[in-house]
């Protein structure tokens, strides 16, 4: 009995310390968490902002707190943006430079992909090597090579210099996307099929393409949102009004209109809505993409 | 219908596309930096007279010190994002949620961007001034017009960028380690901070290189957000390397002398992303199955 007291005695002098370094634990948690909540208040918070003067008038953006909404909510700033800000039009070049853009490059760097996990060639490290070095190429090292190039082959002005563009600058993290799922797909099936007498062609086509689907989403999802608020392209290769596209038009816009608050607030939403709506339906993959470009490189 | 032919035909159309859009680029970038040309006209052979003026003009050492700010400060900021991704990947409820909205902002473009933080450092009418006044500051800042804060004023919206995109990519790494190594620590006795620091951090070292060589390549040629919120203003005092570029080239017309400020920006770029790469090689490399 005696010889146990000890013993029992340190047992609750460790429990005691437990409970406290639980407690400790505990509030540090806590604290964490606060931060952690505290950092996601910032990233949405210039964004609800940005929502609410959207909806407001001048005066009011003047005279109301900033995170208080209007009485009524101005719906026509988005209304009157779209026709009289020619939205509309730099909105539907988006759609158009952006939606083909990204079927090139899925079908460019799946044909890439396909030859380089595939088949055995003597140039292909090399060639690997020069799509993946290209992620690493600051894009004005090539900016003024390109207007001049663009510039002589008549391709200044034409959305085509953009499609273009953006392909080639995307191949490259696009291919990084889609080399790690090619090499993870299993073989047995295209064994059988080149067995069976099938075509390379028909093998690609028919058996790795549609296999390959969840991979050419994540990857096009990528691709649009790169096209979709690319700036610098645009700002140096259109210069007709009516062919600008969203970044570009609402740059010019916002220069025109300076002082209305709700029409600048309305444009800037009309540019991010199709990619937050992307993102709420999309996230996994959005997430997906990023990480597997990220982390591949 | 021969092997090589369907490489070719695989292989062909992107490959001429990359060569043609990326790498002869870069390859005139170089070339035309040897010419004093206006971009229309005669090009005049000048040698090495673009470079030596690039080698003594001050403000193409402000900008590049300024860039080179942007690369020291992103590269510290990279430590909070580990943290936050460390503490995101342990068994946190609402973690999946937290990590979706701090990826926001990235998905938004860069125009859209600089004109929301234009009207958030509004003097009178922006929320950070509107809130400052509420808090009672007499004095509230004049963000992007004090020469003194127009650095961290551009900044701010850089870190609110790319936040979610670091934290994502070191939770992704965090994820992929296999939960036995984990555990076999806990077991032995190992604090959660010593797991942290001793284990998970030295396990994902690759993933760390690689925001390092990211967060430095990205910030050397970063433009858009300066040339839409500043131009490199007020008075050069936030002009980087690519925005001073493109002012010569496509403002006073400069073609030569803006390719040679390509040229050397791209140099910088490569030599930068060798050096982290040679400077953090390890000597033992970790693997494990996963």
């Amino acid at each position: 009995m005696n010889n146990m007291r000890p013993a029992a005695a340190a047992a609750s002098a460790s429990a005691a310390s437990r409970t406290f370094a639980r407690t400790g634990r505990a509030v540090g948690k806590t604290l964490l968490y606060a931060l952690l909540i505290a950092v996601a208040v910032f990233q949405l918070l210039p964004l609800v902002w940005l929502f609410l003067f959207s909806l407001k008038n001048n005066q009011e953006i003047f005279r109301l707190p900033p995170l208080v909404p209007p009485e009524r909510l101005r719906w026509e700033n988005y209304a009157d943006v779209w026709t009289r800000g020619k939205i509309d039009v730099y909105f539907l070049n988006s759609v158009i430079v952006t939606a083909l853009s990204v079927l090139l490059t899925v079908l460019l760097a799946s044909f890439v992909t396909f030859a380089l996990t595939r088949m055995n060639w003597k140039w292909r490290a090399p060639v690997l090597g020069l799509f993946m070095v290209g992620y690493m190429i600051p894009i004005h090292s090539a900016l003024i090579p390109l207007f001049v190039l663009y510039r002589n082959i008549h391709l200044i002005d034409n959305p085509l210099s953009l499609i273009l563009t953006y392909t080639a600058f995307n191949l490259p993290l696009t291919i990084m996307i889609m080399l790690g799922f090619y090499y993870a797909l299993p073989r047995e099936i295209e064994e059988a099929a080149v067995m069976d007498g099938c075509s390379v062609h028909r093998l690609f086509l028919q058996i790795i393409l549609p296999m390959t689907t969840s991979v050419m989403a994540t990857a096009a999802i990528i691709n649009m949102i790169f096209n979709w608020n690319e700036f610098v392209f645009v700002n140096t290769f259109i210069s007709s009004d009516t062919r600008k596209t969203l970044t570009v038009g609402i740059q010019n816009f916002v220069g025109q209109y300076t002082t209305n608050w709700g029409a600048i607030g309305a444009t800037l939403m009309i540019s991010i809505v199709p990619v937050l709506l992307a993102y709420l339906f999309m996230s996994n993959r959005i997430i997906e993409g990023i990480a597997a470009g990220a982390v591949k490189g | 219908m021969s092997s090589k032919f369907v490489i070719a035909l695989y292989v062909l159309p992107s490959l001429l596309l990359i060569l043609s859009i990326v790498y002869v680029p870069i390859l005139f970038t170089g070339y035309y930096g040897f010419f004093d040309w206006s971009g229309a006209g005669a090009m005049r052979f000048a040698g090495l007279d673009n470079y030596g003026k690039l080698m003594r003009d001050a403000h193409f050492w402000d900008s590049a010190l300024h860039s080179l700010w942007f690369a020291l400060m992103s590269t510290l900021s990279l430590i909070g994002y580990l943290l936050a991704a460390l503490v995101l990947s342990g068994k946190l409820r609402g973690a999946n949620l937290l990590r979706k909205i701090y990826l926001v902002p990235m998905l938004l473009s860069s125009v859209a961007i600089a004109q929301l933080w234009l009207k958030v450092y509004h003097p009178t009418t922006g929320i950070l001034n509107s809130l400052l006044d509420f808090a009672g500051v007499q004095n509230t800042p004049n963000w992007l017009s004090d020469p003194d804060i127009v650095l961290w004023a551009i900044f701010a919206p850089i870190l609110w960028q790319y936040a979610g995109f670091y934290i994502l990519i070191y939770y992704a790494a965090l994820k992929n380690i296999p939960e036995p190594i984990i555990e076999a620590a806990r077991i032995d006795g190992a604090s959660p901070l010593a797991i942290a620091w001793r284990i998970k951090v030295p396990l994902i070292g690759e993933v760390i290189k690689l925001t390092v060589v990211l967060a430095v390549v990205g910030s050397l040629k970063y433009f858009d957000l300066i040339y839409i919120m500043t131009e490199g203003g007020p008075d050069r005092a936030s002009e980087v390397m690519a925005s001073y570029m493109y002012a010569k080239a496509f403002r006073t017309f400069d073609f030569g002398y803006a390719s040679s400020i390509g040229f050397t920006l791209l140099l910088i770029c490569l030599v930068a992303t060798w050096a982290i790469r040679a400077l953090t090689a390890s000597r033992d490399k970790i693997e494990y199955n996963g």
